[in-house]
């Protein structure tokens, strides 16, 4: 491993803060999505649950083309960056975590609301028999029910977002240690041939996303049973 | 869109697919450095005209077409926009030996849409922009250029915070399109029919020559229609597009 050049170090760690980054804003945005989607007796809430479905079948260059256009000067991300002087959010971390928080979206909204959609109303009538303010009853008791949610909601959105390629390659511009991440970084060792690099990045990928999922697996099973 | 209107639409491609694969006219497969888009397209719509063959254009970087090609795809000539990859693919034993020659010497132009952000050299000199877009300076030999002067001016230093990458020069020409970047070094067949802006074609005596190379690859060695290509290019019409696109055909021009 000594043998790696300090950039991919770099993308390395920029990954992981940007994964890290975007999955905390995801689990604040989307448990609110994700309650109101399970609870709600609105006609058109499955219209709003197939938005945040969306980037599930966009490619990725829709996102990536949209998001160019809305960052840049002429777009509101290009007002919000005129705030502290900028004129873009595109080529900045803040652009990208905006990107990866629409891209990883529903990974995260979907398994909770299933946990909350499996806890049904009984829980909840209870909570309020004993006096239980709504508010209370979410936290105490509706949160911790849908542990298992949370959990696969958090490894998902992480994982999605260090995965993440297209979107970033549009709207990233590739600056080390701001834009680069993995992904791109084993896109560029590639497109240019350097196929050491490419393949001890990818190969680290496999065994990522390997573990991920294994793990994932298998904590999903320990959760279920101690929930019995 | 009506079903109606989309039927009438699928129609319409696959019979042009069909007649496109008429008894004699064949079809080629060209691996196109991202600069030479519009060039390529205008030469492939003129060759059509003339000969009758298809040709099937694929853009990218240099480096990535180049990679490609390194995989087995199924080009039959490559537009590089540099010497050294054709040179390899012979080399590799990928391309045909004597095939190689220049189709065209590019030219790099700095380039904002703000009519009065570039003035010249200055412009780099003073550094009153966030961002500089260029390409990829590995993967394109436009982006090694942009680098190349800026090193030249003794700039590349300074600068180097404020430059943003695009995998190809298509794209570096995007960030500045959409004002993401504020300025950029583009290839000048880009700003074709482009007039805004504002604009420094760079001097040649700040990078080298980008001398473009075709080359014939093996998988095309025994088609007429790339063979009729190849040759198509070095002559007149082609020619007369890629001077149009503003591109060289002498290194000291």
């Amino acid at each position: 491993m000594q043998d790696l050049p300090p950039d991919i170090w770099i993308a390395i760690r920029l990954t992981i803060e940007l994964a890290a980054t975007a999955t905390v804003i995801l689990l604040i945005v989307a448990t609110p999505i994700a309650w109101w989607l399970s609870r709600s007796r609105a006609r058109w809430k499955e219209a709003v649950a197939a938005i945040v479905a969306l980037p599930l079948v966009l490619p990725p260059t829709v996102l990536g083309y949209y998001l160019l256009v809305l960052l840049g000067p002429s777009g509101p991300g290009g007002f919000v960056a005129g705030l502290w002087g900028a004129r873009t959010l595109a080529f900045t971390f803040e652009g990208l975590v905006i990107g990866s928080v629409i891209y990883s979206m529903p990974f995260v909204v979907q398994p909770i609301r299933n946990a909350f959609d499996a806890l049904g109303d009984r829980p909840l009538e209870v909570a309020a028999t004993l006096r239980a303010s709504p508010i209370r009853a979410f936290w105490t008791v509706a949160v911790p029910l849908a542990r298992r949610g949370f959990l696969t909601g958090t490894v998902l959105g992480f994982a999605h977002t260090v995965g993440e390629f297209g979107i970033v390659l549009m709207i990233g511009g590739s600056i080390p240690g701001k834009t680069k991440v993995l992904s791109v970084a084993i896109y560029d060792y590639v497109e240019t041939s350097q196929w050491h690099e490419a393949s001890i990045l990818a190969a680290g990928m496999v065994v990522f996303a390997f573990v991920v999922i294994l793990s994932m697996m298998l904590i999903e099973k320990r959760v279920s049973r101690v929930g019995e | 869109m009506t079903f109606k209107e989309l039927f009438r639409i699928t129609l319409g491609v696959v019979t042009a697919s069909l007649m496109g694969t008429s008894a004699f006219a064949a079809q080629t497969n060209v691996a196109v450095a991202a600069n030479f888009t519009d060039a390529a397209k205008e030469i492939a719509a003129a060759f059509k005209k003339k000969t009758g063959h298809d040709t099937v254009l694929s853009f990218g970087s240099s480096g990535q077409l180049y990679t490609q090609i390194t995989q087995d795809a199924p080009f039959q000539i490559m537009l590089s926009a540099d010497e050294e990859r054709p040179k390899k693919l012979i080399s590799d034993g990928l391309g045909v030996a004597d095939s190689q020659f220049t189709y065209a010497i590019g030219k790099l132009v700095l380039w904002s849409k703000d009519p009065n952000l570039v003035t010249g050299e200055a412009t780099l000199t003073n550094g009153t922009f966030a961002k500089l877009s260029i390409c990829n300076p590995v993967a394109a030999p436009y982006g090694a250029a942009a680098i190349e002067t800026m090193k030249s001016l003794k700039l590349y230093d300074a600068l180097q915070p404020k430059l943003v990458e695009g995998a190809n020069i298509t794209q570096a020409f995007q960030f500045v399109a959409t004002g993401n970047a504020e300025i950029g070094f583009v290839a000048l067949s880009q700003l074709r029919g482009n007039t805004g802006g504002s604009r420094w074609l760079v001097p040649q005596n700040l990078y080298k020559p980008i001398k473009q190379d075709a080359v014939l690859l093996k998988k095309g060695a025994g088609s007429g229609a790339a063979a009729a290509l190849m040759v198509f290019l070095k002559g007149p019409e082609a020619r007369a597009i890629i001077e149009k696109y503003g591109y060289a055909f002498d290194s000291n021009s």
